[in-house]
């Protein structure tokens, strides 16, 4: 397979007219730490934006960076790290879910690659999605156009707000040079508090409570015996499930809501300081240690009362089922023994009442080909009009997101 | 303001127009009476008025999809209108178009504090969404500043903010589901009750996108706690550099507070004069900053914030110790437009966003084009996210005095994006800043943005004359190629 590696926006709108010239389709990459999340793409041509790599502009006091899409996360967060921001919708590095395609090396995935598949950590529903941060871009559409979408500030409502859009579009729309992301400080103090000993149902019950009292929950999450004792963290695997409520800020205030919840839910609890709480929300958010590598992983987003509900009925229709709650609820990660398949119309049926979607984020080449990885809200004939709308002849990621778009 | 060439047999055929609408709906949700149509001749931004065609005001979704469908078929223009409080003319109706008013949809449908949203119609008030859930404790948090008025269809329609979006964020950050109307009449849902966006995120494109993509029908909005307290400062400055200084410092310090608004010397005097709120009056730059949490945090940022201030060399410096303290220090902030009312007879606001860092540059070069065109300006600044509001102070009745506010607007606005910012940072483009659209995005910029907008409305139907300076039929669109960076078709009609 031969590999385009420009430099330059210029150079990779000319890759894109060759390959319109040529017929060739491209698949587009960053690390490809993610390769193996959507469809498999049949390009004879590959893409990368490592070239297209580098801090370009970072003003921590007007709450912007701009990096170009190539950029790989440990420099971005390291940049961030030392004046104290961060990107606050938490975003995980999926390096062990594939760990295949992360080509020997340790590195994280790139900014770009973040931004094209929308994902988020456990702040999701405090602090929005990788959408929610994505102030501008540059890119090339599959026209081999140069344009530009969103702004370069954090308040900008001028035209119609492409970022959005390009987040989550697993480079099926464009290629991205320059993006503009929101940052922000980041919370002086962290602290979890863990209770013990629930099932799925009163802890998801818990969570609820919890998201909708005075506590200012910055990520809840409830991992059953089996998966808490799969964690390296102190106090988690020892007895028995663990929900975990995370509270973040200035210290006199983390400390008066935690002591405020473990008051007010009772019970066996815990409560885990810095190291120990960052610890525990970096597996949840890069669920490095839970699922056996060889299992299929489902991504299933749903309203956060019902994540047990929908996780239990699961569970009795496909044995070897295991699944963790985020989100407070809202978010079930599903895994499946490989051998049972995808069972995609199983698992979509179990949320058709509450309303929801099912995303397939890991599962073998040959199930991604035939199970619908992803849903799309509107119509079939939306997401088509939309995807001709950047990429008539079809030319990036052909296939990624859906067949024959 | 050019607005595209209405068609005059559409014109003349009113009367069948009218009449086959009056099929598909009760008779009093179709308007042709010309009187009756003159209330729609314009929204929030009264400068431009234009009196529709057709009003129709349908009352459910499916009379929404049997309207557009009917337009479709019938190749009518459709505006669609909220509350009608646009500053940018977003519902500037066209004469041979149908204002298609979303008023009726009024329902709050459900609210489901356990999953922290509510389902609503498009026509529910912004505050009526709040009111409906504050005794539960719980608050929708975009907050503009006509939301007792706005609509939240309007709201999606137009990405609104307010003055606590530096922290809550805009609109598209407090929505979770939409239904939606295309143009051929069919109703599509993007988003619901949970999170992220199934496939291409078709609901972040919808927001903002100022009516010309589809018809909003059912918002379901994310809501928040309410902040247990809130307080509030007020400290004058000596200059606008070092009040500058002071917001970029809290922010370095890792404080993002609820609010923080700044007022240049002419704005405190009208608001001092109009309400009394206790402003300084010997300062060049007043900076309220309010913080919100629980009581032991609001104590324990605002003694930071206060030392920041205090180091930054305020002149003046209160601190609220009670709520009726706090909101009299947002008394004369909120009261800004309407001081400046008093003072002039007609003011003309306009909605930049900067780089904070440029904003002494920006203020300094505002006042030579203030003596340039011989109009007082006043600025009032959400200055956590850069979003200014120079209020041009203008004279309607003189001759020629409201196209020279209009031309010194538009100066301060290229002003904008020349030194790194946006032509709009909450207002939208509508008809206002249509034709500076190109200070922006260059022509494939617009190009890409307009080949959207033809997957969602090929006939150019929803709202066309509003925030793109050419209309380009979509079939040409597609056939369009770049030579050496510019489009053909040099010909085309701009207005």
């Amino acid at each position: 397979m031969e590999l385009l590696s420009p430099a330059s926006l210029e150079e990779a709108a000319d890759c894109v007219r060759s390959a319109i010239a040529d017929k060739a389709p491209l698949e587009i990459l960053g690390a490809a730490s993610k390769r193996g999340f959507g469809r498999p793409v049949d390009a004879v041509r590959q893409l990368t934006t490592a070239a297209m790599s580098g801090i370009v502009a970072y003003h921590p006091e007007e709450l912007v960076l701009v990096a170009r899409a190539g950029t790989h996360m440990d420099e971005i967060a390291a940049a961030l790290e030392a004046k104290n921001q961060h990107l606050a919708f938490e975003p995980p590095d999926y390096g062990k879910l594939y760990p295949g395609d992360d080509a020997g090396t340790n590195r994280t995935g790139t900014l770009g690659g973040i931004l094209a598949t929308n994902l988020s950590g456990p702040r999701r529903f405090k602090a929005g999605a990788a959408r929610d941060h994505f102030l501008g871009f540059t890119a090339v559409n599959g026209r081999g156009e140069i344009f530009k979408g969103g702004g370069p500030v954090v308040k900008n409502v001028t035209g119609y707000d492409l970022p959005k859009l390009l987040a989550g579009s697993f480079g099926t729309l464009a290629v991205m040079d320059e993006v503009t992301v929101k940052v922000l400080p980041r919370p002086e103090k962290t602290r979890t508090v863990l209770l013990y000993g629930l099932d799925a149902a009163a802890a998801n019950a818990a969570m609820t409570k919890a998201l909708t009292g005075p506590y200012d929950i910055s990520a809840a999450a409830f991992l059953p015996k089996v998966l808490a004792e799969a964690s390296t963290c102190d106090y988690v695997g020892a007895q028995g499930s663990v929900t975990a409520l995370r509270v973040e800020g200035s210290g006199p205030v983390v400390a008066h809501h935690c002591a405020a919840l473990r008051r007010d839910f009772g019970g066996e609890t815990e409560e885990l300081h810095s190291a120990n709480s960052v610890t525990l929300w970096r597996e949840i958010r890069d669920l490095s240690t839970f699922f056996d590598i060889d299992t299929i992983l489902w991504r299933i987003s749903v309203p956060p009362t019902h994540g047990a509900g929908v996780a239990a009925s699961v569970a009795i229709d496909l044995p070897g089922a295991n699944f963790l709650l985020d989100w407070g609820g809202g978010l079930i990660w599903l895994s499946l023994p490989a051998d049972g398949g995808a069972n995609a119309e199983k698992v979509r049926r179990t949320f058709q009442r509450c309303g929801g979607h099912a995303t397939l984020v890991r599962a073998p080449e040959s199930e991604r080909r035939k199970a619908q990885v992803f849903e799309a809200d509107g119509s079939r004939a939306l997401t088509e009009d939309v995807k001709r709308s950047f990429d008539p002849e079809r030319i990036l990621n052909p296939g990624r997101m859906f067949e024959g778009v | 303001m050019l607005m595209p060439a209405p068609d005059q047999n559409t014109i003349a055929d009113k009367a069948r127009l009218a009449a086959a609408l009056a099929e598909l709906l009760p008779p009093e949700s179709v308007i042709a009476d010309p009187i009756a149509l003159k209330a729609y001749e314009s929204d929030g931004l009264t400068a431009y008025r234009q009196a529709p065609l057709l009003v129709t005001l349908p009352r459910t979704t499916a009379e929404v999809a049997a309207v557009l469908k009917f337009c479709a078929a019938n190749r009518l223009k459709v505006v669609p209108r909220g509350a009608g409080t646009s500053l940018s003319g977003g519902a500037l109706p066209l004469a041979d178009g149908v204002v298609l008013g979303l008023g009726k949809l009024n329902k709050i449908l459900e609210i489901d504090l356990e999953n922290r949203c509510a389902v609503v119609q498009p026509g529910v008030p912004n505050l009526a969404i709040s009111n409906a859930v504050a005794a539960s404790g719980f608050y929708y948090a975009p907050d503009p500043s006509s939301q007792i008025a706005c609509t939240i269809g309007g709201n999606v329609a137009e990405n609104s903010g307010g003055v606590h979006c530096l922290k809550y964020g805009l609109t598209t950050n407090n929505l979770l589901g939409l239904e939606v109307v295309l143009i051929n009449g069919e109703v599509v849902r993007f988003g619901g009750k949970h999170l992220d966006a199934a496939g291409y995120d078709l609901m972040g494109i919808m927001t903002g996108s100022e009516g010309l993509l589809g018809v909003v029908t059912e918002v379901t909005v994310r809501l928040l706690k309410r902040p247990e307290t809130a307080r509030a400062l007020v400290a004058g400055f000596p200059s606008s550099e070092q009040a500058g200084a002071a917001v970029a410092a809290v922010i370095g310090a890792g404080i993002i507070p609820a609010g923080m608004e700044m007022m240049d010397r002419p704005a405190i005097h009208a608001a001092e004069d109009f309400v009394h709120a206790d402003y300084p009056l010997d300062a060049e730059a007043l900076l309220i900053v309010e913080l919100d949490g629980p009581g032991i945090e609001c104590d324990h940022l605002l003694n930071q914030v206060i030392g920041i201030v205090q180091a930054n060399g305020a002149s003046s410096l209160r601190v609220s110790e009670s709520e009726a303290e706090r909101l009299r220090i947002w008394a004369g902030r909120k009261a800004a437009f309407p001081a400046v009312g008093r003072i002039s007879p007609d003011y003309y606001c306009m909605d930049g966003t900067i780089p904070r860092r440029r904003l002494p540059d920006v203020l300094k070069r505002m006042g030579e084009l203030s003596q340039h065109y011989g109009l007082r300006v006043a600025n009032v600044f959400h200055a956590g996210d850069g979003n200014l509001h120079p209020l041009i102070l203008y004279d309607a009745n003189k001759p020629g005095e409201l196209e020279k506010a209009e031309h010194f607007g538009s100066d301060i606005l290229r002003l904008c994006v020349e030194v790194g910012g946006v032509l709009t940072g909450e207002h939208g483009v509508g008809v206002e800043k249509r034709d500076l659209m190109p200070e922006m995005f260059s022509e494939l910029d617009l190009a890409q943005q307009q080949r959207l907008k033809c997957a969602f409305d090929p006939d150019l139907l929803l709202n066309p004359g509003k925030v793109f300076p050419t209309l380009h039929r979509c079939a040409e669109l597609g056939r369009m190629h770049v030579r050496g960076g510019a489009l053909p078709h040099p010909e085309l009609p701009r207005f």
